[in-house]
């Protein structure tokens, strides 16, 4: 049978129909006329519900799901690879994009890990561990924000999607106001910081928690009790402690397992020790647990950003060591943020050794001693770890990022085989997936 | 950073006597000895990661040892077959396994109460070209939730014979991680259900992540300048 919508094509593994757009009633009568009552559908790597180009290959047995595989590596830009041919500095520019949701943690993590292998961790100004603290957690709940509103969107439930983004706004303002970027920062460098806060950012910060303090209730309003969210996501997605274990599952994933295990509490860097704030948990192993734990883990980080704010105390954000800090200093002149002009005056006009060590540092980049380093963040996603490889030279000798997407998205198979097809969108949505880190 | 690596134009003093050297670098800033005349193209400078080190190692890293050495003990294998060498630097615990013992020292740490190391994040491979009879190496980060302590294991595999066991009977986290590896670097791990390429097509020739593979990329014309590709650029390392 040959229709405008599902042509069939005879190949070595049976019929294939290519379903462009029409009805599935073709597709269903054919198979029914077959003997194989096995069909495989390839969802994506195009499909809306996706989160950007995965490829799910499911064998269906009706609305069954019997068996569930991922195709990944669309997006694949050979990051780790561009980062051998750059310098240390220069790294947290491509970092920043692996995860495109949570760039702060990509770049706070690398930092850590080449500030490791320099050993200069303990002399890192506290301004500039506090904003970082700050960032992330800000980084937190946008990163939430999108996993909750783009879930919604998937099981129908516009009216969330909008709220998540428009409160995600907010979020992205902020980032724009402080590093001049909504996405995409590289704000977080070895060493410090880019660059101090501008003007009033504190006022802004402090505004913003008030308002997020006012719309955060009113996701519990829309989604938490609400019966027909909670019979798509309740007992979907089911994957408990032993499984998540076994494959390696950490962030919300695990923790709806009942593990309150957050790198934040159990292995703290940046601080962590210091702030006050609790690691929620549920123990329905399902989707609805995943999404509860969010909710409360956006409110968390409003208390660490309060805190943040509490403890901002005038310093500087950069290392003091002029053998790794960024020379050129930031300001803001008429076409927007650049080069200081005194800055451009001083190594111009008055010292040549100035001029040369900027030369230097800018186009050569300092050396980092041989060895490696293994750090670890707790992202939104999970553990977020870096392993940095130096050979004492001006550029990374390897770097490799353990993106939790790409380790929790291995679950899929075990949460989705033997459910609806249409519970494998709410499963992964649970997994937060962000393919720009799950593909590198 | 000491004095002696600061300066890139100084003469850097060998880091480590006891190191393990993975390779000389000769020249810099692209410059080599015919018609050089800036004297930098004489520049040698070995690379030499950290090497072993003898104990105590300090803190857990002690216990952790003991633990595993015993517990290899009572399955019948040397731990000085096992275990190639200890390194503690920058406090983190590095051991180098033998490969074929890999699965074993793996089980061992996670199944060993004392031990438990529940948590692979998975592996991480290393090209080493001039590490000679020891060029790929794979990393491997086990935590331990139990205990809230973290190691690292380093298995090597020469280039000849890219064999290193697969984890995934162990650690079934490490399914795709492996495929990764095996995709990046072409290290075959041997066992794994599927190794299949992951993130390169199916039919692509060459292991990206290899030293010898070239990043590739265009020269751009920028305002008048040619900007050549990043690999063809000047390196200072």
């Amino acid at each position: 049978m040959t229709t405008p919508h599902a042509t069939p094509r005879a190949t070595t593994e049976g019929t294939v129909y290519t379903v462009t757009g029409g009805d599935w009633d073709e597709v269903v009568e054919s198979a029914v006329k077959s003997d194989d009552e096995r069909i495989i559908v390839n969802m994506g790597p195009q499909h809306p519900s996706t989160h950007g180009v995965l490829r799910l290959i499911l064998e269906i047995d009706g609305e069954t799901v019997t068996e569930a595989r991922c195709g990944i590596g669309y997006l694949h830009t050979g990051i780790e690879k561009n980062l051998e041919f750059r310098n240390w500095t220069q790294g947290t520019t491509f970092v920043t994009r692996m995860d495109y949701l949570t760039p702060f943690f990509n770049e706070t993590a690398y930092c850590l890990g080449v500030e490791k292998l320099l050993g200069i961790e303990d002399q890192i100004p506290d301004r500039a561990t506090v904003l970082r603290v700050l960032l992330m957690e800000l980084n937190r709940i946008s990163s939430h924000l999108v996993c909750i509103a783009t879930g919604g969107m998937e099981l129908g439930a516009t009216t969330i999607m909008i709220y998540g983004f428009r409160d995600r706004e907010l979020v992205l303002d902020l980032f724009e106001l402080i590093t001049g970027l909504r996405m995409n920062h590289a704000f977080v460098r070895p060493g410090g910081l880019a660059q101090d806060l501008p003007p009033g950012a504190v006022d802004q910060l402090r505004e913003f928690v008030k308002t997020m303090k006012k719309n955060l209730p009113e996701y519990d309003k829309l989604a938490t009790g609400n019966p027909i969210f909670k019979a798509r996501m309740q007992d979907v997605g089911y994957l408990d402690l032993t499984g998540c274990m076994a494959l390696g599952a950490t962030g919300p994933v695990l923790r709806s397992a009942g593990l309150p295990h957050d790198l934040r509490k159990t292995d703290p860097y940046c601080g962590y020790e210091n702030y006050e704030f609790d690691v929620p948990t549920a123990d329905s192993c399902d989707s609805y647990g995943r999404f509860l734990i969010r909710l409360e883990e956006m409110r968390q980080s409003l208390r660490i950003v309060e805190q943040c704010i509490d403890r901002l105390a005038p310093g500087p954000v950069m290392v003091a060591d002029k053998k790794i800090a960024w020379p050129a200093q930031l300001a803001l002149g008429p076409d927007g943020l650049g080069n200081s002009l005194d800055h451009i005056k001083k190594i111009m006009g008055t010292s040549m050794e100035a001029l040369i060590h900027h030369f230097k540092l800018v186009t050569e980049g300092f050396r980092v001693p041989a060895g490696q380093a293994y750090t670890a963040v707790e992202s939104p996603k999970g553990e977020l770890g870096v392993h940095v490889v130096s050979d004492g030279g001006t550029r990374p000798y390897r770097v490799h990022f353990r993106d939790p997407s790409f380790t929790n998205l291995q679950a899929m198979a075990a949460m989705c085989e033997g459910g609806q097809v249409a519970d494998v969108i709410v499963a992964v949505a649970s997994i937060d997936p962000v393919m720009g880190g799950v593909d590198r | 950073m000491s004095d002696q690596e600061s300066g890139a134009g100084a003469v850097p003093a060998p880091r480590d006597e006891h190191g393990e050297v993975i390779g000389v670098r000769k020249g810099m800033f692209g410059a080599d000895n015919g018609g050089d005349t800036s004297g930098y193209g004489g520049l040698i400078r070995t690379v030499t990661l950290p090497g072993a080190t003898s104990r105590p190692y300090g803190g857990w890293f002690d216990e952790v040892a003991d633990e595993l050495e015993g517990a290899l003990e009572e399955q019948g294998l040397l731990p000085g077959n096992a275990i190639e060498k200890t390194v503690v630097d920058r406090d983190e615990l590095t051991f180098h396994i033998a490969r074929e013992h890999l699965t074993t020292v793996a089980r061992t740490l996670r199944d060993d109460p004392a031990l438990r190391f529940e948590l692979c994040t998975g592996v991480s491979g290393v090209h080493f070209p001039g590490d000679k009879g020891r060029e790929l190496h794979a990393v491997y980060h086990l935590r331990s939730i139990t205990h809230g302590r973290l190691i690292r294991l380093e298995v090597s595999a020469p280039d000849d014979d890219r064999h290193i066991p697969s984890l995934v009977a162990v650690y079934p986290t490490n399914d795709w991680h492996e495929r990764e590896t095996y995709d990046f670097f072409g290290l075959i791990f041997d066992g794994h259900p599927a190794l299949t390429r992951i993130m390169m097509p199916d039919d692509w020739q060459g292991f990206p992540q290899r030293k010898d593979y070239p990043l590739g990329g265009i020269a751009i014309e920028y305002k008048g300048a040619q900007i050549p590709a990043p690999d063809q650029r000047r390196s200072y390392s």
